[in-house]
């Protein structure tokens, strides 16, 4: 355990609990940005460097700018009166907790099954990737691209439809 | 520790912050942002077990996460574009406020 990965690690927390708990939705929007680029650069310290920059241009590029996007369009940056919790936040606060419990759980007491780290750095250049995309991953990858065109015509379709009103 | 149960504990850690944001909030985009954070940290997951799996060569678990992501962004377009109409149609996205399927 490098002392890198403890700066990143807390990073990423901090980003994360940030986005969940600030009551300012835009400020949300920018700690949600933090803990995608400390998960980034997660990526990038497994070695995994396709994953991680792909990681940047879609979540800190795409998804973080639709985010603020939604907030600007819904004006969602006002602070609600009654509170940024909703009314049952005490059951969802017990969920998630025991949730990360039993993961915890499970990880901590399944050391032996977790296999032990291999020193070698797998080497994966991004042609790999890409013989592998071309290849054995040639059908996913395809269904993958008529997901994203639908879901681009889906969205268009659901955030563009003016419904006429009858006054 | 080894360095696998580490990343597992800190995904593990964002995927109960994400659920608990997306349980917990008012706000339909924050719960949407609780999502992503949910679909991060199983993204961390499976780049931890590449990396750290007896063959890292066949590269498996790194196309998952890259589908993972794709089929993300996908999900966050939807989503948000949900949310700007449901805001146009009940000048809300108080989550709570929301409490009848009829339009």
């Amino acid at each position: 355990m490098s002392f890198v990965f403890y700066v990143l690690a807390a990073l990423s927390v901090a980003g994360a609990l940030a986005a969940v708990l600030l009551k300012n939705t835009v400020h949300c929007a920018l700690a949600l940005t933090v803990a995608f680029a400390g998960l980034a650069l997660l990526f990038l310290q497994l070695d995994a460097q396709f994953a991680g920059f792909a990681q940047i241009l879609v979540y800190i590029g795409a998804v973080a700018i639709l985010v603020v996007f939604a907030i600007l369009l819904t004006r969602g940056s006002e602070t609600p009166k009654d509170g940024i919790y909703s009314r049952n936040w005490p059951v969802g606060l017990i969920i998630a907790t025991s949730v990360f419990a039993v993961l915890g759980w499970a990880v901590l007491h399944s050391m032996s099954a977790i296999p032990q780290s291999t020193s070698a750095v797998p080497v994966v250049t991004v042609l790999d990737i890409g013989n592998a995309l071309m290849g054995r991953y040639v059908l996913p990858l395809e269904i993958v691209a008529l997901l994203l065109t639908a879901a681009l015509i889906g969205a268009v379709i659901v955030a563009m439809h003016e419904k006429e009103r009858p006054k | 520790m080894t360095p696998l149960a580490g990343y597992l504990l800190v995904a593990a850690l964002l995927f109960s912050i994400g659920l608990a944001g997306a349980l917990t909030r008012r706000n339909a985009i924050l719960v949407l942002i609780g999502i992503e954070l949910m679909l991060n940290a199983a993204n961390l997951n499976l780049i931890a077990f590449w990396r750290y799996g007896p063959h890292p060569e066949a590269l498996t678990g790194m196309m998952f996460a890259i589908f993972s992501i794709a089929v993300a962004a996908a999900e966050a377009a939807v989503g948000l574009g949900l949310v700007i109409q449901i805001h146009r149609h009940a000048h809300t996205t108080d989550l709570d406020a929301m409490n009848r399927m009829k339009g």
